[in-house]
């Protein structure tokens, strides 16, 4: 198993629209994409053969009936789901069960209760980072373990839980003996955020000034970056921008010495602050 | 329940358990609609569709009204109200402007201009001073 590195992305519904309805050249839209196509450059080039994608439902998959705090999709397929507006025209996405199983034993021996989930559709959280990445391909060019993280019922598990759990998905990995295990090349992606808020009389909130103190710490200094509190996410990043705890798990995935091989930041997309950023392990 | 630290920050209305025991039936209405069908039976009739669910009166009429913030003060949560408004063919920076008093377009507007800036909206106080 080689991992090739980690990628953090925002999974603004608004980006996959763009994408599904061709609107990747408009004026508004241009600058975006143009930002990301060094991104998907590198993703071309390191092309791994799977993606665990760490992510949050939106009232699809699971509502409000059932929440769980961490969950690990073990499918070997995830079809699109219906958000209330149907669902997007992107390919199914093809899951690795060997590997997936593989994590889930490993994780919930390594004290990490995941829930285990085989029927799964998944929604824009994870589809959206596909056509960030992907662009819009008749077949995913990777398959993908979804990881699926509460961040809607508040509260959110914190910074430093992610971030061990993404250790934890490390160490899992280095121990998959699977029949591919020699070859197989692995991404791990953080998604949602940046600053947003979708709700309330604040509806609207940017904060450019916390997301770039965000990445850089993210790069730099997690140890301290993963102590942030829930109200600090709130109060500075939005409602909504407590979704980037999920890159803390994209984070401990890496070795604690990354290099940053590429951010773009970019206002607005919709209702948000984009950023993206990708990491490799600085001794590779 | 006690006060949280979070509860000073404005026009915010952050999605715990005090809001989710009392939106419980509004947001259960809502994720009915990520079904095609369950949006055809609600569009067809929605009084009756909604009687199935159990909504308080004020429920009941926020969403008959299609009020964007008093279906959070009642308990909803952004992602459920949502696809209320999808279902209506609105998009979030309807939904953003409604509920922050301003057109689709103003909304729209703020945002390209980078949006709605942190300084003064931190907190009620920094707010109102």
């Amino acid at each position: 198993m080689k991992l090739v590195g980690g990628l953090g992305t925002s999974h603004v519904p608004a980006v996959g629209a763009a994408i599904d309805t061709g609107q990747q050249a408009d004026p508004y839209w241009a600058p975006y994409f143009e930002k990301i196509e060094p991104a998907r450059r590198w993703v071309a080039d390191a092309d791994p053969d799977v993606c665990i994608v760490v992510y949050n439902d939106h009232a699809s998959a699971f509502s409000l009936e059932l929440v769980p705090t961490f969950a690990i999709g073990v499918g070997s397929r995830f079809g699109p789901a219906d958000e209330g507006y149907g669902a997007r025209p992107v390919p199914d996405v093809e899951g690795h069960p060997e590997l997936a199983w593989h994590l889930a034993e490993s994780l919930i021996l390594d004290e990490f209760d995941m829930t285990i989930v085989a029927e799964l559709e998944v929604d824009h959280g994870l589809t959206v980072p596909l056509s960030v990445m992907y662009d819009q391909p008749d077949r995913w060019p990777c398959r993908v373990i979804p990881i699926c993280v509460n961040v809607v019922q508040y509260p959110p598990p914190t910074g430093k839980r992610c971030h061990e759990l993404g250790r934890a998905i490390r160490r899992a990995l280095e121990s998959y003996d699977g029949e591919d295990a020699a070859t197989l090349t692995v991404m791990v992606v953080g998604t949602g955020g940046m600053s947003h808020q979708l709700q309330g009389e604040r509806a609207g909130l940017v904060n450019p000034e916390f997301d770039a103190a965000f990445l850089d710490q993210l790069v730099a200094e997690p140890e301290q970056g993963r102590l942030r509190p829930h109200v600090e996410y709130l109060r500075e990043a939005g409602s909504e921008g407590i979704e980037l705890v999920m890159w803390y798990v994209m984070r401990g995935a890496l070795d604690d010495d990354v290099r940053e091989v590429y951010r773009q930041y970019h206002v607005p997309t919709s209702n948000t602050g984009n950023g993206l950023i990708v990491l490799e392990n600085a001794g590779d | 329940m006690a006060d949280r630290d979070y509860d000073d920050i404005p026009g915010t209305y952050v999605f715990d358990g005090r809001r989710a025991r009392q939106g419980r039936a509004l947001n259960a209405f809502c994720m009915s609609l990520n079904d095609a069908a369950n949006r055809e039976r609600f569009q067809s009739d929605e009084k009756a569709y909604l009687a199935g669910f159990g909504l308080s009166d004020a429920q009941t009429r926020a969403v008959l009204d299609r009020d964007w913030l008093g279906l959070l003060q009642l308990g909803g949560n952004i992602y459920y109200t949502f696809k209320l408004a999808a279902v209506d063919g609105l998009t979030m920076q309807h939904l953003g402007g409604a509920m922050s008093d301003m057109s689709r377009d103003e909304f729209a507007d703020m945002m390209i201009g980078g949006g709605r800036p942190i300084d003064g909206n931190r907190s009620s106080q920094e707010a109102s001073p």
